[in-house]
């Protein structure tokens, strides 16, 4: 578990000095990812122990998320001053993306026979 | 001089200043959301993620606990979302060959879907008299949390209200996808869960894997993928906007 958490850390470390370096607006950690990503198609897959310790973090993920989420305390005059913009855009956008995705996917699945 | 209260009070105070308390309420109080999402058999309202956040906020504003005080043990949870990201390349590697084969339909209709989801939210908010930084922080909202909240940050957004934003999108597009997709005969499932993913991340995804495992498979790609388009688009798209 320390091993993968080491290598995913490594990962996330080398992403984040890319990532600055270059001057990229990418997060360092998703460009860990790419590399982790490369490392396993060079690798043929993860070790038992690299498997186990992601699948237990992504299975904890919801917890990893609370954090910033309580943070909601000092954005409580924001959420008040535009509650509106707010329950309209998240709704709808995420319907219309929902709608789009599927929808072309459908099409060019429906295309392929 | 000081009776049981008084004490009490250096104690609590006193825990207050170190990272226990932050750490120790998040843990616990995420513990208990989840043994009530179990009781409920994962409902849709009991989403353990929502319910955490609204107890411990309770509980902030209840004791006048500042959120400096909280982060301080809450920081320790929150820097793990940094090697989670990381792993999300474990899941895309299981998914590699199914994507290969469907490769150029996924970048279309992902990517498609990745810029509505951005610019509808952004417009719509702006539109509605959001501020920049609110606009700014509805960006990222479809994309899974750590990912939203780093491009957040570098797009000079507020992390913190993307991550309202990203569990809204979430809690919402978990409860009308499936309904959605009947509407608009949405019935393939590669169709289901690539769109799943896009728009409304995990939360959609997890709904999705209860009905196919193929939809799980393709959520979990579209999560990964839709975070590094929306990483490289989002950027372009704020500054083409004008935001």
């Amino acid at each position: 578990m320390l091993g993968a958490l080491t290598v995913l850390l490594v990962c996330q470390l080398i992403g984040t000095i890319i990532a600055h370096a270059a001057g990229w607006p990418i997060p360092g950690p998703v460009l860990g990812l790419v590399l982790l990503l490369g490392l396993l198609i060079w690798r043929r897959g993860p070790s038992p122990d690299v498997q186990a310790t992601s699948q237990g973090l992504l299975r904890q993920m919801g917890l990893l998320f609370v954090p910033a989420g309580v943070g909601i305390v000092n954005q409580l005059h924001v959420i008040r001053t535009d509650a509106l913009a707010i329950a309209v855009a998240i709704p709808v956008s995420t319907l219309l993306a929902l709608g789009v995705t599927g929808g072309l996917m459908q099409w060019f699945a429906r295309a392929e026979r | 001089m000081s009776g049981a209260g008084g004490d009490f009070y250096h104690v609590w105070v006193y825990l207050q200043s170190g990272p226990q308390f932050g750490l120790l309420a998040t843990l616990l109080v995420w513990q208990g959301a989840t043994w009530l999402d179990r009781r409920t058999g994962h409902a849709a309202w009991s989403n353990p993620i929502m319910i955490s956040i609204a107890v411990l906020a309770i509980l902030l504003l209840a004791t006048g606990t500042s959120y400096r005080a909280y982060f301080r043990g809450g920081q320790y949870v929150q820097f793990l979302l940094g090697p989670a990201t990381v792993a999300l390349a474990v899941p895309m590697y299981a998914n590699l060959a199914t994507m290969r084969r469907n490769l150029l339909p996924i970048l279309i209709a992902l990517g498609a879907g990745s810029v509505t989801a951005s610019v509808s939210a952004m417009v719509l908010a702006h539109a509605l008299g959001a501020p920049r930084d609110v606009v700014i922080s509805m960006a990222a909202k479809s994309v899974t949390t750590p990912i939203a909240m780093g491009i957040s940050q570098d797009l000079g957004g507020v992390p913190s209200l993307t991550a309202i934003f990203v569990l809204l999108t979430g809690v919402f597009g978990g409860l009308l996808c499936l309904p959605l997709f009947r509407l608009l005969r949405i019935t393939d499932r590669r169709a289901q869960g690539l769109a799943g993913g896009t728009g409304a991340h995990g939360l959609a995804t997890a709904r999705l894997l209860l009905v196919s495992e193929t939809a799980g498979a393709f959520g979990g790609l579209a999560i990964g993928l839709n975070g590094l388009v929306t990483a490289i688009l989002a950027p372009l798209l704020v500054r083409w906007l004008g935001f």
